[in-house]
């Protein structure tokens, strides 16, 4: 019985401090959107107020009618190359786990693990030679830039092999007895099978995609094709003293990736916790 | 006598040509990645330690002279040399970053996720919270905080002012402000992925040992360094070596929230290559490279070393 009670004082506690600690943490995100609803002079009047005193969607009706306001553009531009990418990824890490993890060949695995310790590898060795290989590919300033090079990362191939390797040998066995090949063994029984694991490595590349910043700042310089992150670092440029509009911007950046973080929260949480757990 | 063969082939080996496409069938599953693989990562890779042989300007083909290691030089030990300043300069702000990161960043998640391990009432809302901002871009990040940290109208001077403390400090272009701000906006940035990781980590800790160590008598320091991190090992070691890493990387913060300053003091190390590389004026990929690698060393080394010290103190 005392066991219980200092159980539940334990969680009595815990509870207050995560919510003092989670009102600190919401409070930058808050303000943001308290001002995007402020007008731009009741946004430069230093006040404390968290609610509007005189409640305005002039921010984002500007933003929306804007002639030189791109972000919707930058938003697309990003949907393109980070749906592109991640489509590519789901199908040429799947096969390529099927080949690590369900198929019998000499030097698999020692090809496999050569592939993984290529991860210590840090990515700021490549960067400047990548962007040569651009050059001579004609793809700088092209989305193909921001899709293709990415396909070749290792560690959604690791996630989907661990998945494969969990998946019961009589079940391919005998599908194999009955004749089907691996082609229809890959699509007819792994795919269906490892969906949970697809849609966390779906989750991870396309966020992955959509966040970066560095690599579309160096190999994208025409506003067509540039994508939100660093549309909207220059938007900040831009706007400098339009703090509600800036706001209303960062609160549309916001909007796709809560979105997609709303429908799949469970799955981000398995999935990093997969991560997490590798060693 | 051709048709002759082609007949003989046919009759004589049906089986062999059934085998042959079951023999390639591993490459039309693992080909794909690695085509791909060596075009984007082994090639570049080699290459990269190529062109920091080079003394290159451009990126122009015809600009380019083969230097030996001269690149290495200049930036490891010609003292009077520009590039050995930014290298340096850059490689110790890179440090005090990580420095001055990676604990925050190990340590504040593992106390959120201690408190959520306890399963208090609401506990998915709070890890949703403690997750949300790392969806972000680190343009909206650096958006949402210089608006937060504004001198004259952010809300944190603002409430300084309110509770009669600070005088509008300068968050982003004094220091330590400028330092305090960037490790701040990056724990509050990033920490959700260690706090999910850590707590499932935690609930795998069997009841039983803290129950034993209550007979004990011990109190929750000696439960927490007895106990907890001991059984957390594996994921503490892969957590500590992963947010080191990504420390050392950091670009985004500094070049949009602080651009660098004040006086260089916040210029990492990925910033000067990238200006050295791409940047306006005279772009000279071949000594950025090579500061690339030795970056890249550098970050290969402590990785390693890390590993082998949280082992040893394990044992």
């Amino acid at each position: 019985m005392a066991l219980k009670k200092i159980e539940q004082r334990k969680k009595r506690i815990s509870f207050w401090i995560l919510v003092s600690i989670s009102v600190v943490w919401v409070m930058p995100v808050i303000w943001v959107i308290s001002t995007s609803f402020k007008s731009e002079m009741e946004a430069v009047s230093g006040g404390l107020n968290l609610i509007p005193r005189d409640f305005t969607l002039a921010s984002y009706r500007f933003i929306f009618t804007d002639q030189n306001n791109n972000i919707f553009r930058y938003i697309r531009n990003s949907f393109i190359a980070a749906g592109t990418h991640t489509g590519l990824y789901l199908l040429v890490a799947s096969l390529a786990a099927y080949g690590y993890g369900i198929l019998q060949f000499k030097g698999r695995d020692r090809i496999f693990w050569l592939l993984l310790s290529t991860m210590m590898i840090p990515a700021v060795m490549n960067l400047i030679p990548l962007y040569a290989v651009m050059i001579r590919f004609e793809w700088l300033n092209r989305l193909t830039a921001l899709i293709v090079p990415g396909l070749g990362g290792v560690f959604g191939i690791f996630l989907l092999r661990q998945f494969n390797l969990t998946i019961p040998k009589d079940l391919i066995e005998s599908a194999k007895i009955d004749g089907a090949s691996h082609l229809s063994i890959y699509l007819r029984i792994i795919l269906p099978l490892t969906k949970p694991a697809l849609i966390v490595v779906g989750l991870f590349s396309f966020m992955g995609n959509w966040n970066d910043y560095l690599w579309p700042l160096i190999v994208i310089n025409d506003d067509a094709v540039r994508t939100l992150p660093v549309g909207l670092a220059i938007m900040q440029g831009n706007y400098t003293i339009f703090y509600s509009r800036l706001m209303a911007a960062t609160v549309v950046s916001i909007i796709p990736v809560l979105a997609l973080f709303m429908a799949s929260q469970r799955f981000f949480i398995k999935g990093i916790t997969m991560t997490g757990i590798k060693q | 006598m051709r048709l002759n063969l082609k007949a003989s082939n046919v009759s004589t080996t049906p089986s062999a040509i059934k085998e042959l496409p079951k023999r390639f069938e591993p490459a039309l599953f693992i080909l794909p990645h690695l085509i791909i693989f060596s075009v984007f990562f082994i090639f570049p890779f080699f290459y990269g330690l190529v062109i920091s042989l080079y003394d290159w300007h451009h990126f122009f083909p015809e600009q380019r002279t083969f230097i030996g290691l001269a690149n290495y030089r200049r930036i490891l030990f010609e003292t009077d040399h520009i590039y050995y300043e930014y290298f340096w300069r850059g490689l110790r702000n890179t440090l005090t970053f990580v420095a001055l990161s990676v604990p925050l960043l190990v340590a504040f998640p593992l106390f959120i996720a201690s408190l959520i391990n306890t399963e208090p009432r609401g506990y998915k809302l709070f890890r949703a919270i403690f997750y949300l901002p790392s969806l972000f871009s680190i343009a909206t990040l650096v958006l949402i905080w210089r608006w937060v940290l504004n001198t004259n109208l952010g809300v944190l001077n603002l409430t300084l002012a309110h509770l009669g403390v600070g005088t509008n400090i300068a968050w982003l272009s004094s220091q330590p402000f400028a330092w305090i701000s960037l490790v701040m906006m990056t724990v509050w940035w990033t920490i959700g992925g260690n706090m999910i990781i850590f707590t499932a980590a935690l609930k795998d800790v069997p009841d039983m040992l803290y129950e034993s160590a209550d007979i004990d008598g011990a109190n929750l320091f000696q439960k927490f360094f007895r106990i907890t991190l001991p059984s957390i090992r594996n994921q503490l070691v892969y957590i500590f070596i992963m947010t080191t890493l990504a420390s050392f990387n950091v670009f985004g913060q500094p070049q949009l929230a602080t651009g660098g300053g004040p006086q260089q003091t916040t210029t990492v190390l990925m910033m000067y290559i990238r200006n050295i590389a791409f940047g306006g004026g005279r772009p000279r990929p071949g000594i950025a490279t090579a500061m690339a690698v030795c970056m890249g060393i550098i970050m290969i080394i402590i990785s390693i070393a890390q590993t082998r010290i949280i082992k040893r103190m394990g044992d």
